[in-house]
């Protein structure tokens, strides 16, 4: 039984939780020293002022975007993905020894192949979590935190060691050639005669991001496909009782899910032109709160992602001006997903019970 | 590898253990009674930087137990309202919690120290020192045993030997005692527990409180007795290599102890590289064996050496009929 209507669930509840988290986060923020909405002004000036601030913005944005919907994709087949992070690690890797084997005449050629790298790695990252959950029974969670910690063991490794050039003291690849790189915003406002900032990272990912988006709502409600994902999320048992595979289900949700974690490498290690260590910085669980936050529907975490890239920014601005480390993010990160995700029934039942008061008068006659 | 560097690399396993025990015996303790917690490592983290730095302002390592400890209880408290009050999904409270943790550490030792996230160091009565236990010194010239008994037995500090000391307590709390029975059969069937007139929410709050006491017991040896003061994420995953042994040891205290021990192990090894390469003439790369309790972990979980099979109602919020 709804007692909630849709658009209450689906954005009330949601702004409310956020409401409380920000509130909490200024009281924090008021506790270290510094007005709460001064730090705001900041923010919204350092991410939002410029073109420069947009640009990383929506860098950050890409890359939340892409992390967002690889939870969102778990979570409708009432999967929890802790494991983006390890994912995206790998699809890193995948990206780079793509974009390091060949000479790439031009990006256009580059960036699919490099997205298919990509994909491929964060894919295989996920599924062996999700084979061993659905043959064997291990707990997902456990096992992608696990690889979480192998991929970045993993990644130190075949950077000090392999991909790290001769001489180098540095943990990281060599540069990737010319023909890998992506056309910045700058260069594709400059087109339609734009002025953007070109020394901001945000590049043509962020449009892949959208189309990824676009896919990603066609697949989960527009196909058969999607339909046993989320009818297995709702009821294991009815899924199978329907004829719908467990096995496959976690199977297929696990890797598109880790292929979309993969995918964000295109964004983070092609703007940076080679791989270095901990390219991911923490994306792949900022993910799991924007889709939390974005109810798992793309739209949602376009929103969502736009929100933590603004923090992300607006955050290593306060840092900079502010003396307010960028340990704020992480914070605000853990009270949006305490809040939207753990606590969700914190603000849905004092609200249900509203709601039930002001439609029972009508209901009386009935 | 001669006698002293086996002492040397086992007394370093100790160490690296006991952090792991208090963690790996909390979760067990939370788990036993259903509920999951993969907030061990933030619990954990919280109490390592308020240990440190109630210790560093008071100069008093007991002062600090005591912060470190309530910071851990009250995370753990934001826990069981979040999974048992509010019924919310207990892995996403508890990644909320790392989450938390990791922010408000770094932010509020920098605003209590200015020195980047990090607290000063501790000295003498601020930190837990290291107790030689008697006949030490005397015995130490004797081969294997009394060396054995210096090196490996003597000078750790007292948070060792309460985290020893805790392994037979959890044991015979959870298989001995009447508490210990009602827990289990929270995690296994609450319903049960419920019809027996036994309250189950206050069973669950009584087992998140131990947890946090125990994570808190972690973090405080963490800051103030294995290392001298606090960094940035200094629990660095420890949470979730407890989790892996917890599992490991199929929630059971005694193989609690032991596979503590060999993570602990590990670890050590991790810090000798030589030692490995003496040991195999193979030059292990230091990376695979961060790495190993990991995998050992997913090797463990796929069942290849046998299953492990959590509590029952774990990860299930209780509702009561009505």
């Amino acid at each position: 039984m709804n007692i909630l209507p849709k658009w209450a669930d689906a954005i009330l509840i949601p702004l409310l939780s956020i409401l409380i988290s920000f509130v909490i986060s200024g009281l924090v923020i008021l506790y270290l020293g510094l007005n709460p909405f001064e730090a705001l002004r900041l923010m919204v000036t350092g991410a939002l002022g410029s073109s420069y601030g947009w640009g990383y913005t929506l860098f950050y944005t890409t890359n939340f975007i892409f992390t967002g919907l690889c939870a969102a994709i778990a979570f409708h087949a009432r999967l929890f993905n802790i494991g983006g992070e390890g994912q995206a690690t790998l699809g890193g890797l995948g990206v780079a020894l793509v974009c390091l084997a060949v000479p790439w005449p031009h990006w256009t050629l580059a960036l699919p192949a490099a997205m298919i790298g990509g994909a491929l790695f964060g894919a295989a990252w996920a599924f062996i979590p999700a084979w061993l959950q659905a043959k064997r029974g291990s707990h997902i969670v456990i096992t992608t935190i696990m690889f979480n910690y192998i991929a970045a063991a993993l990644m130190v490794y075949l950077l000090v060691e392999i991909l790290k050039p001769e001489g180098s003291m540095d943990p990281a690849s060599r540069r990737f050639g010319p023909g890998a790189e992506l056309p910045l915003f700058s260069d594709i406002f400059g087109l339609v005669g734009i002025p953007f900032s070109s020394s901001a990272p945000a590049n043509i990912s962020f449009f892949v991001a959208l189309i990824a988006c676009l896919l990603f709502w066609l697949l989960v409600w527009r196909t058969r496909l999607g339909y046993e994902i989320r009818a297995y999320g709702h009821s294991e048992t009815a899924a199978d009782y329907a004829g719908i595979s467990p096995v496959r289900m976690i199977i297929i949700a696990m890797i598109v899910s880790g292929a979309l974690a993969g995918c964000m490498a295109i964004n983070s290690v092609m703007a940076t032109e080679r791989l270095v260590l901990n390219s991911v910085e923490g994306a792949g669980f900022i993910g799991l709160a924007v889709a939390l936050m974005g109810r798992s529907h793309p739209v949602g975490v376009i929103l969502a992602a736009l929100l933590f890239g603004f923090l992300y920014q607006g955050g290593g601005e306060l840092a900079l001006w502010a003396n307010i480390p960028r340990e704020l993010i992480i914070l605000i990160q853990g009270l949006v997903i305490l809040f939207t995700g753990a606590l969700d029934n914190m603000v849905r039942m004092p609200l249900e019970r509203i709601f039930l008061m002001i439609r029972r008068p009508g209901r009386q006659g009935a | 590898m001669d006698f002293v560097t086996l002492l040397q690399v086992l007394d370093t396993s100790v160490r690296l253990a006991t952090p792991l025990l208090f963690a790996c015996l909390a979760g067990l303790v939370c788990e036993r009674a259903g509920i999951f917690d993969i907030g061990l490592e933030g619990k954990m983290l919280a109490s390592a930087f308020f240990s440190a730095a109630v210790a560093a302002i008071s100069g008093s390592v007991w002062i600090g137990l005591l912060a470190g400890v309530m910071a851990s209880v009250a995370l753990a408290g934001v826990h069981g309202l979040a999974s048992i009050t509010f019924r919310g999904n207990q892995l996403i409270s508890g990644v909320a919690i790392n989450f938390l943790a990791s922010g408000l550490t770094v932010l509020i030792a920098q605003d209590w120290f200015g020195q980047g996230g990090r607290t000063p160091s501790l000295s003498g009565g601020a930190r837990f020192n290291e107790i030689k236990l008697p006949f030490a010194d005397l015995l130490s010239g004797l081969p294997y045993i009394g060396q054995s008994y210096a090196e490996l037995f003597s000078g750790h500090s007292l948070l060792v030997y309460v985290g020893f000391l805790t392994v037979p307590l959890t044991w015979w709390v959870i298989f001995r005692t009447r508490f210990g029975l009602r827990l289990r059969a929270a995690g296994e069937n609450p319903e049960a527990v419920d019809t027996a007139g036994v309250n189950v929410i206050r069973l669950r709050y009584t087992a998140i409180g131990i947890c946090g006491l125990l994570c808190g017991l972690a973090g405080v040896y963490l800051a103030t007795g294995l290392q001298a003061g606090f960094v940035k994420e200094m629990s660095s995953g420890r949470g979730f290599i407890a989790l892996a042994a917890l599992i490991f040891a199929k929630w059971r205290p005694w193989y609690a102890l032991f596979s503590c021990l060999l993570f602990g192990f590990f670890q050590a090894l991790s810090f000798r590289p030589d030692v490995v390469k003496a040991m195999t003439t193979l030059d292990v790369p230091g990376q695979l064996l961060d790495a190993l309790p990991y995998i050992l972990t997913v090797v463990i979980l796929a069942g290849f050496v046998g299953k492990a099979i959590p509590p029952r109602a774990g990860g299930e919020p209780y509702v009561k009929e009505s």
